[in-house]
């Protein structure tokens, strides 16, 4: 069996040693300008370093352009391009097509992931975005685990998965917070930094909590559950998938080690041994569930959900 | 695209000559030929798969076949909707279903997914292939991108401004199609799944049942286990929602057509057929006004208040002029659909010059003495009492009750078949 990758998004530079040592063998990095809702903000000097570290211990950076851009951010392509090129990023992970093309003129060695989020839904589309230049497609949250597999038996290009962590649900170009504030009459603005993190959208009827933030790129409203497939990752690595992700976004750097400790540990057991395994798997869910904070209960994303149309 | 290319003066008057095409919206065959007898130049329509809307009536390919014809005689043209998010199990029955829609004459598909882009080119490389809003296309170089995949024309994503637009016409030589009129998602169009999450609804293959318009409590983590999360919002203030107002393009359409965007489209295949006479003859004239004199152009205030007579939401003009604040949002009351004071009533059947007498299929109760009026393309329209009410027998009714059923009536003016009629029902007869 082949052993996936295990990506991980790290919340600063600091985490970079620390979670390669835990476990993980990539890292996705970058800034809120070019990328959508990274774990942490990482400013050029900080893409460098945590390059440079991660490159020392053997592991690999992919930096994230997978904002959807609107005119006036084309011009700063190239120049970022040019700049994670330079200091020997592993991919660029990019949404929009003008990304591609820039990519073309200016780093056309340069390796690029396909992710959109929810419109990587079937193998045909994924190999036609690996025609185009791809090199991998990271596979729409919305899937079930069969659909996976069988993108996975078809696909030409490498196949991620996300299984673990929070996923986003909806961007919003409009500032639906701020607009909010100013409807009620401005009485809330929010100026300590950080707190903008910690709000949600409550769902009485469903009695959900859906994190919300706003940044440059919008607003984004984010699932009520933290996706954790730790214990059934056997059908994902038996199908051969390349990488799988750990999405850090709105956890602590600690509760990251943790989560990437375990599921090294499962991937090297699976791999080994199914039967440890199958063994260890229900031990390495609880160490997860036993950290996990407030308001996030763990679910299975739609791996084993059928939605309908 | 050269300005030249965009007007001429042509006897000492200026004019834009590259008009742009209308486009307007249908969800069954009824609804296509009012768009089309309105003044539409093109109509989309839904077929059986592939859609978005799964609820909305669609087109069997028998039907489109129909519709085509139709158009055909009007010079207008007829484009399908194909722009779901395929999954593996949709792929199957794709190639069949687009040769039938090819087959039957349609003129293009509006299409998201590559897999369908490329399975079209292959097996219907007769119809063109328009890339759909789903793609959230917001920057010329993108436009770039599907121009050398060998696209006809591309829809721009709706949080594109005027500027950007523009831009991207120049940049890239391209039909360009922009939304003008209806209803619109709150996010990014293609990056909402809050359906799939709350109703295991996927909305990327037409499941969407609207979540963004519910409300919700906007709270705060204190971060303190001890303590309570805090309400972000008072007592007296409406909780959190995302419903935007419905788009109206109406005082941009002159600016649209300075800079030759190729399609201006108007959403709404769920709508019923009054809400498409009424828009798609309201932007026919302002397009036609527009183009025939644009240096003696003026907004009828008319067109305003007649848009506003079939709309069930107040309308704002969204990002194709700035970034919309919360004004263009409603919260609260506002939040819930509100009706107009406008009701469809009756449609025209036939009118007889020689005694003013008009035939109409009864679409709403009205009786007489309420105060209606009718519209339609051959005129601006005119208001009246209803004054007698007929059978088909000729025998007196106290009031038009019955759906479908055809009566006659007096009427001040001349009215033509397909025309409307509407009743004002702040001015309802008050018989007690
Ligand atoms: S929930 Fe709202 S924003 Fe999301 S797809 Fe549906 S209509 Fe659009």
């Amino acid at each position: 069996m082949m052993k996936p990758e295990l990506l991980v998004t790290p919340t600063s530079v600091n985490d970079i040693s620390v979670l390669a040592d835990a476990g993980a063998d990539a890292f996705l990095v970058g800034e809120e300008f070019f990328g959508l809702r990274l774990a942490g903000e990482f400013n050029r000097n900080d893409v460098k370093k945590a390059i440079e570290i991660a490159h020392q211990k053997g592991k690999k950076v992919y930096v994230a352009m997978n904002a959807i851009f609107h005119n006036d951010k084309v011009d700063f392509l190239a120049d970022y391009i040019d700049f994670v090129n330079r200091v020997g990023a592993d991919a660029i992970v990019f949404g929009d097509p003008a990304v591609l093309m820039t990519a073309r003129e200016v780093a056309p060695d340069i390796k690029l992931h396909w992710n959109t989020e929810t419109t990587a839904t079937n193998w045909y589309t994924c190999n036609y975005w690996g025609r185009k230049g791809a090199s991998r497609a990271v596979l729409a949250r919305e899937l079930n685990l069969d659909s996976v597999v069988e993108i996975k038996d078809h696909a030409e290009v490498e196949i991620e998965v996300q299984v673990h962590g929070m996923t986003c649900m909806f961007q919003s170009k409009r500032m639906l917070l701020g607009n909010y504030y100013r409807y009620q009459g401005t009485t809330m603005e929010i100026q300590r930094q950080g707190q903008e993190e910690n709000l949600y959208l409550y769902d009485q009827e469903r009695d959900n909590s859906y994190p919300v933030f706003e940044d440059e790129n919008g607003t984004h409203i984010m699932s009520p559950n933290d996706i954790c497939m730790i214990d059934e990752l056997d059908e994902l690595v038996e199908a051969g998938i390349e990488s799988i992700k750990i999405d850090g976004i709105l956890k602590s750097s600690q509760y990251l080690q943790v989560v990437t400790k375990a599921y090294r540990k499962a991937i090297d057991a699976l791999v080994e041994d199914e039967d440890t395994y199958f063994d260890i798997r229900e031990e390495l869910y609880q160490s997860v569930a036993d950290i996990q904070p407030k308001n996030r209960p763990l679910d299975t994303g739609f791996f084993f959900k059928e939605t309908v149309y | 695209m050269a300005l030249e290319q965009i007007s001429r003066v042509i006897d000492g008057k200026r004019k834009i000559v590259k008009k742009p095409e209308l486009l307007a919206p249908a969800g069954n065959l009824e609804k296509l030929k009012i768009a089309v007898r309105y003044g539409a130049d093109a109509v989309f329509i839904g077929g059986k798969d592939f859609g978005l809307r799964s609820n909305a009536d669609n087109f069997s390919i028998e039907e489109m076949a129909e519709g085509v014809e139709f158009a055909k005689s009007f010079n207008a043209r007829i484009y399908v909707t194909t722009n779901i998010y395929a999954h593996n199990e949709n792929m199957s029955g794709l190639e069949e279903y687009l040769e039938g829609i090819q087959g039957a004459g349609v003129s293009g598909i509006i299409v998201a997914d590559p897999l369908i882009i490329e399975t079209c080119k292959r097996v219907a490389p007769k119809l063109e292939v328009h890339l759909s809003t789903q793609q959230s296309l917001s920057n010329w170089k993108a436009v770039q991108f599907w121009k050398e995949e060998g696209l006809e024309r591309v829809v721009t994503a709706r949080e594109t401004g005027h500027e950007e637009v523009k831009k991207m016409k120049e940049k890239v030589d391209i039909e360009i199609e922009a939304f003008i009129h209806g209803a619109m998602c709150i996010s990014y169009s293609g990056r909402c799944t809050l359906s799939n999450h709350m109703t295991a609804r996927d909305s990327n293959r037409g499941g969407c049942c609207q979540s963004c318009r519910w409300n919700y409590d906007l709270m705060m983590d204190t971060g303190n286990q001890q303590q309570e999360d805090q309400a972000m919002f008072t007592d007296d203030s409406s909780p959190f929602a995302m419903s935007p107002k419905d788009l109206n393009l109406i005082m941009s359409i002159p600016k649209m057509c300075d800079i030759g965007i190729d399609s201006l489209k108007i959403e709404g295949r769920m709508k019923s057929i009054h809400y498409i006479a009424t828009v798609v003859g309201v932007y026919r004239k302002v397009i036609d006004a527009y183009c025939d004199d644009p240096d003696h152009f003026q907004i009828n205030p008319k067109w305003v208040e007649e848009l506003a007579k079939c709309a069930n939401r107040d309308t704002a003009s969204a990002f194709y002029e700035g970034t919309p604040s919360y004004k263009e949002q409603m919260y609260g009351e506002d939040n819930q659909s509100r009706k107009t004071n406008y009701v469809f009533s009756g449609l025209v059947l036939d009118f007889d010059i020689e005694t003013n007498i008009a035939t109409i299929q009864q679409r709403n109760y009205f009786k007489p003495g309420d105060t209606i009026e009718f519209f339609g393309p051959e005129s601006e329209g005119f208001s009246q009492v209803v004054d007698t009410i007929w059978d088909e027998k000729g025998n007196k009714m106290e009031a038009a009750r019955h759906p479908l059923q055809i009566i006659k009536i007096k009427v001040e003016q001349p009215v033509y078949p397909y025309n409307m009629m509407r009743k004002n029902k702040g001015k309802e007869h008050q018989t007690s």
